[in-house]
């Protein structure tokens, strides 16, 4: 007979998970760990927050985007800030909301996929990423409570089923399958309305990205904790595509080129949107 | 009662190094090298699916000989090492000589400690920018750590293969030609006097790389590299193969 902690080793190898091996060793290391007490909504003014992401499906894979800005309260906090980040290769990930907390759980996702993929020797499943998460998001529902909530947004190629896809969450952890394309943050419902005009089944990589330039644009246009594209500073939104050859970041040329030929359309027409 | 009889403490260690050794010699070797493109890992393993060479992190991989649950559990204990700290401080913190030093002391303490040491050995690689900053560690059964230069062959009959790549190997040689020269080092096992085995094919060879740039080559961090089995048997067969 196995003697009994031999056998229950078996039960604990189920989870390779990197984030579970670390709040066991560390738990001050977590995202979560922050403690913020009682004070009810008060960090909504506190520390920096990141706006606007926008994510849609083209032909043979799905795309990303999200604008340059952190604001803190009524203040710019940055006009350089990434939102959108690469968690593997076949997935990519972008955040809404308090972008401390956000960062931390970027970085603790990019490790979580890393370290099972080094444990098992084969990548996690699309939908087990989602599930690990949207496990991540729920640890950080007492924060969110206290006003620092986390929103993301990810997206990635479903190597078995060969398509694109994205999911959305909750502050609670759940966890939704978005179709065709969605957006998250404070200039989502302005981006999101541009994404229901400019969006069509099949686009081009090419034509992706443009219009989810264009849907940034018109978030940044009536959301003031989003940035436009900046042609003073040359800062354009940061854009990754992810398809059966893996993600990809657009490069800087032609995330220029697209934002400032929707900035001549938009001179020349002359109209006020 | 039994009456426990007296063993003296050297008689002790040398019976539990004979035990280890006798375990190591029994499987079949792997080859460690480094060169020109970067390190080159190549195992005897027929199986496509239980590894002996694996990823720690960015520059760093495992080679591995002996007992299968063994050095896999110190596998995972590297990697989980090494994601920790990576995680905690940087990615440039994690270190193959801090991995190493980790792992001698945990063999170490097994084989004084335990009632049975591992009957592993284990190759720590990381690639450096040049080939001066090539780091290969080797880790026996008892704690000890060596660290060796250009190549390092462990398990089956080690010293047989060691003679044949002496005459094949250089380091300014590419993947192809290094791994070409282990593959048939492998053949050799035997000694200078056996003839040698027939030529492998990637059926029983694991083949991995540690790449020096990956991220020109492939836009990644992560070095380490499998190479598949059709780019194992085209590079095998074809003189002109690059990788």
């Amino acid at each position: 007979m196995l003697p009994e902690d031999a056998a229950s080793a078996i039960g604990r190898a189920a989870s390779t998970s990197f984030s579970d091996y670390i709040a066991a060793q560390n738990p001050a290391a977590l995202p979560s760990a922050r403690n913020a007490a009682n004070h009810a909504g008060a960090g909504v003014d506190l520390a920096p927050h990141a706006t606007t992401i926008v994510s849609l499906t083209y032909a043979g894979g799905v795309l990303m985007a999200g604008d340059r800005r952190a604001t803190m309260g009524n203040i710019i906090a940055s006009r350089h800030i990434e939102k959108v980040f690469p968690a593997d290769t076949f997935s990519v990930l972008g955040i809404a909301g308090s972008a401390g907390i956000a960062l931390d759980i970027t970085r603790l996702f990019q490790v979580e996929l890393e370290h099972y993929e080094k444990i098992e020797g084969m990548r996690m499943s699309l939908d087990g990423k989602a599930n690990r998460l949207a496990a991540m998001i729920r640890a950080n529902l007492p924060l969110a409570l206290q006003g620092l909530a986390v929103v993301p947004l990810f997206a990635g190629f479903d190597t078995t089923r060969r398509v694109g896809r994205l999911f959305s969450y909750d502050v609670t952890g759940g966890r939704y399958e978005e179709q065709e394309h969605h957006s998250v943050g404070s200039g989502s419902v302005f981006a999101r309305g541009a994404l229901k005009k400019l969006w069509k089944p099949n686009l081009g990589e090419d034509a992706a990205v443009k219009v989810a330039v264009e849907s940034l644009y018109d978030a940044a246009d009536d959301d003031s904790a989003t940035g436009g594209p900046d042609v003073v500073r040359q800062l354009w939104p940061v854009v990754y595509t992810v398809n059966s050859a893996g993600a990809r970041r657009i490069p800087e040329r032609s995330l220029a080129e697209a934002a400032e030929e929707i900035i001549a359309s938009r001179s020349v027409s002359g109209r006020e949107a | 009662m039994t009456q426990q009889f007296y063993v003296s403490p050297e008689q002790l260690m040398k019976d539990r190094a004979d035990f280890a050794r006798k375990g190591i010699a029994r499987g079949r070797s792997v080859i460690v090298l480094t060169c020109r493109d970067g390190i080159a890992l190549v195992a005897e393993n027929p199986s496509p699916s239980l590894h002996k060479l694996g990823e720690i992190y960015d520059r760093i991989a495992f080679a591995a000989v002996g007992k299968y649950n063994e050095f896999e559990s110190l596998r995972q204990a590297g990697v989980r090492y090494a994601d920790v700290r990576g995680y905690s401080y940087d990615r440039e913190d994690v270190t193959a000589r801090g991995l190493a030093s980790v792992y001698a002391q945990s063999l170490g303490a097994v084989f004084t400690a335990e009632s049975k040491p591992f009957e592993v050995e284990l190759a720590v690689a990381e690639v450096g920018h040049t080939i001066g900053q090539d780091h290969i560690y080797r880790l026996t059964f008892d704690g000890s750590i060596a660290d060796e230069s250009g190549f390092i062959v462990m398990g089956g009959q080690a010293d047989a293969v060691v003679d044949a790549l002496k005459g094949r190997w250089s380091a300014e040689q590419d993947f192809a030609e290094t791994i070409r020269a282990a593959v048939d080092s492998l053949r050799h096992d035997g000694g200078t006097s056996a003839e040698p085995r027939a030529q492998l094919s990637s059926r029983t060879l694991e083949v991995a790389v540690l790449d020096r740039d990956p991220l020109t080559a492939r836009g990644t961090v992560r070095a380490f590299r499998r190479i598949p089995a059709q780019d194992v048997d085209d590079m095998l067969s074809n003189e002109r193969v690059s990788l």
